[in-house]
């Protein structure tokens, strides 16, 4: 019983670490731009697939082959920066092209919500169209090692997702409150009409946000294609909705609700998932969002704003 | 007599559009995208209310479509038809004709109380929060149906085309295209009255400014009560119409892929105005027929075009405005009349 109960919370906290990670990039864009960015799923998604292509050559499996073979671990680690650059790049892209202009022409929030909403469509049937509706399997790098703790099983793909988002949690916690960059990125917050006057470049600001909100979720992309290896191209579309539920719940512009909601809704679904018929799986996620709403409208950590006149 | 000039329009292009139905001149392909025409207007202005009117950001209108659409079926099938689920009809398959009408309002109430899912946490949240909670009732509605495994789960729900049956048998017309005019009609003018009336004017005053709309002594609680309902039934009207259109539905059709369908079109006509809504809904469909040999592209091509309207025209076709301003000729034509 109580192993069982031990093996479910690691469980839970391995699709907590998921949601948590893609709700990082949400809360970055919504803290810096009040952007709901809703492309941000299929990002992940793109960084998925970005990892999948990146493994396989690192692996030689294309027709450029590198000149020494490197060992599965190596691979992994190579895999993980280069996709988390080039996912950061796709980012970057869409925000120049889609945002940018918009944001320069002062259009009401709504349209860039719009905008955000089919550049996530576009990329999910973009790849569709591209790659075809086939399903990949991602190749294994680490060879899955199963430890057994007194009868709850422990994987290494699990500790090393659970360890990489804490880890990811510090350091963009240390990179806001601490650095330079962060207090801008506060500032622009705070107000986007009174910082260019004080000498700090908003955009690059947010280009700066977005590399880092789409490498989180490049990373989350490649560690979800390691735990559970079969991508295809509507994989962002329910678990980035997840991720935005649960940003919303730790109060969506903050770090550590970003990190909170993230477990907590992976906490929810797995219980739900072991006690309930696995299919009122998301009934019950999205009704815990409603009601948790109409009791605390800015989530855990938010603070409402006074509205003046 | 002017005054109802409009309606009279309407009127004969109904009878007209019905007739030419009737002599097979149509075939049924162009039926259905001209049904379909109708059912993305009813969708498209009621969504413009919130959305447009009212500055709220309401993107799960496809969840309120799908209670209207299965309550309404479910009680044709159950009053009218036998079926395996729900046993021998309770009445005879000729009284459709007549309570038709009253089902498709029934499930239109349905639609109007799961509006109140979003009307009550809207009081306290605003902007990006309550989009959310649109969409999650879009997500609660569409897992709540594939749970319920007496009318089908995920499988869907079928048996109403025998409705439809048993109504031509009465007498031969086509009776889906008919209440697709009827109640597109009484959309379009119920919406017009509602925003232009001196109670609708509220609503504008909510998009403006909520907490100056309050004090000035608009009950922006029953308001936005008000607004939500009559958006969400208007939605599970056309639910019930569509349901009946194809006499097939799932909850898979019901996806924020077809709120976000709705939404394009609302953005397409421009927020806050009726004929808007009412043009982008005829040519979005339109454009989406044509579209169809692309098959897959088709989903790229759409995004791309909205992406580019947004950053090349973002307030639509006419972003608060109506026709009749950008054409003040036309005044003469709908002087209280309606667009339609």
């Amino acid at each position: 019983m109580v192993d069982l109960l031990l093996q479910n919370i690691l469980n839970a906290l391995q699709w907590g670490s998921f949601y948590a990670l893609i709700a990082l990039g949400y809360t970055l864009v919504y803290g810096v731009l009040l952007l709901i960015n809703f492309a941000h799923g299929d990002i992940f998604m793109v960084g998925a697939y970005i990892g999948f292509f990146v493994a396989n050559f690192l692996l030689g499996a294309y027709a450029f082959k590198l000149p020494t073979a490197l060992s599965p671990p190596l691979v992994f680690a190579l895999t993980i920066v280069a996709t988390m650059a080039l996912t950061a790049l796709v980012g970057v892209t869409l925000e120049r092209v889609a945002y940018r202009p918009l944001r320069r022409r002062g259009a009401p929030r709504l349209y860039v919500v719009i905008t955000a909403l089919m550049c996530g469509l576009l990329l999910e049937n973009g790849n569709l169209a591209l790659l075809g509706a086939s399903r990949r399997s991602f190749p294994t790098l680490i060879p899955a090692t199963v430890y057994d703790v007194g009868g709850v099983l422990v994987t290494n793909v699990k500790l090393l997702v659970i360890l990489a988002t804490i880890l990811v949690f510090f350091f963009l916690e240390t990179v806001v409150r601490k650095t330079k960059l962060g207090m801008a990125m506060r500032a622009v917050s705070y107000d986007r009409m009174a910082v260019p006057l004080m000498g700090i470049p908003v955009d690059r600001v947010i280009v700066f946000t977005f590399i880092l909100g789409s490498s989180m979720a490049a990373l989350g992309g490649v560690l979800f294609a390691s735990a559970y290896p079969v991508l295809e191209p509507y994989m962002g579309a329910l678990i980035g909705w997840k991720a935005f539920i649960a940003a919303v719940i730790g109060g969506i512009g903050e770090i550590r609700g970003a990190f909170v909601g993230g477990f907590l809704l992976g906490f929810v679904e797995i219980f739900v998932a072991a006690l309930f018929p696995s299919t009122l799986r998301d009934l019950i996620a999205f009704s815990t969002l409603l009601v948790f709403l109409s009791f605390r409208p800015t989530g855990i950590f938010g603070v409402a704003r006074a509205t003046k006149i | 007599m002017r005054r109802f000039l409009g309606f009279w329009l309407y009127v004969i292009f109904s009878l007209v559009l019905l007739w030419i139905c009737q002599a097979r001149w149509l075939t049924p392909y162009v039926q259905l995208v001209v049904m379909f025409i109708g059912i993305n207007i009813i969708l498209s202005s009621s969504l413009n209310l919130i959305n447009g009117y009212m500055g709220e950001f309401s993107c799960g209108h496809a969840g309120f479509m799908a209670v209207g659409a299965y309550v309404a079926s479910i009680l044709n099938v159950w009053l009218f038809t036998s079926h395996k689920v729900f046993g021998p009809a309770l009445l005879s398959p000729s009284a459709a004709v007549y309570l038709f009408p009253v089902t498709l309002f029934a499930g239109g109430v349905a639609a109007a109380l799961a509006g109140l899912l979003v009307a009550f946490p809207s009081f306290r949240t605003r902007g990006d929060y309550l989009a959310i909670i649109t969409l999650a009732v879009n997500y609660i509605v569409k897992s709540s149906v594939e749970n319920i495994q007496a009318i089908g789960g995920a499988r869907g729900f079928m048996g109403m085309r025998k409705v439809i049956e048993g109504m031509e048998a009465v007498w031969n017309i086509p009776w889906v295209m008919l209440w697709i005019l009827v109640c597109t009609g009484l959309t379009v003018w119920v919406l017009h009255r509602f925003v232009s009336s001196s109670y609708g004017k509220g609503i504008v005053a909510i998009r403006d400014d909520e907490i100056a709309a309050e004090i000035m002594g608009v009950n922006t609680r029953r308001m936005k009560l008000m607004a939500f309902m009559l958006s969400s039934g208007l939605a599970g009207i056309a639910g019930g119409l569509f349901a009946h259109i194809l006499g097939y539905i799932n909850p898979g059709t019901f996806t924020i892929m077809k709120s976000t369908e709705v939404m394009v079109m609302v953005y397409l006509g421009g927020m806050g105005s009726l004929s808007g809504s009412v043009l982008s809904a005829v040519a979005f469909t339109l454009i989406l027929e044509l579209l169809r040999p692309l098959q897959v592209i088709k989903w790229v091509v759409i995004p791309l075009l909205l992406i580019l309207l947004m950053l090349l025209r973002p307030e639509g076709f006419l972003g608060n405005r109506e026709l009749t301003d950008v054409f003040p000729r036309l005044r003469r034509w709908f002087a209280a009349g309606k667009e339609a």
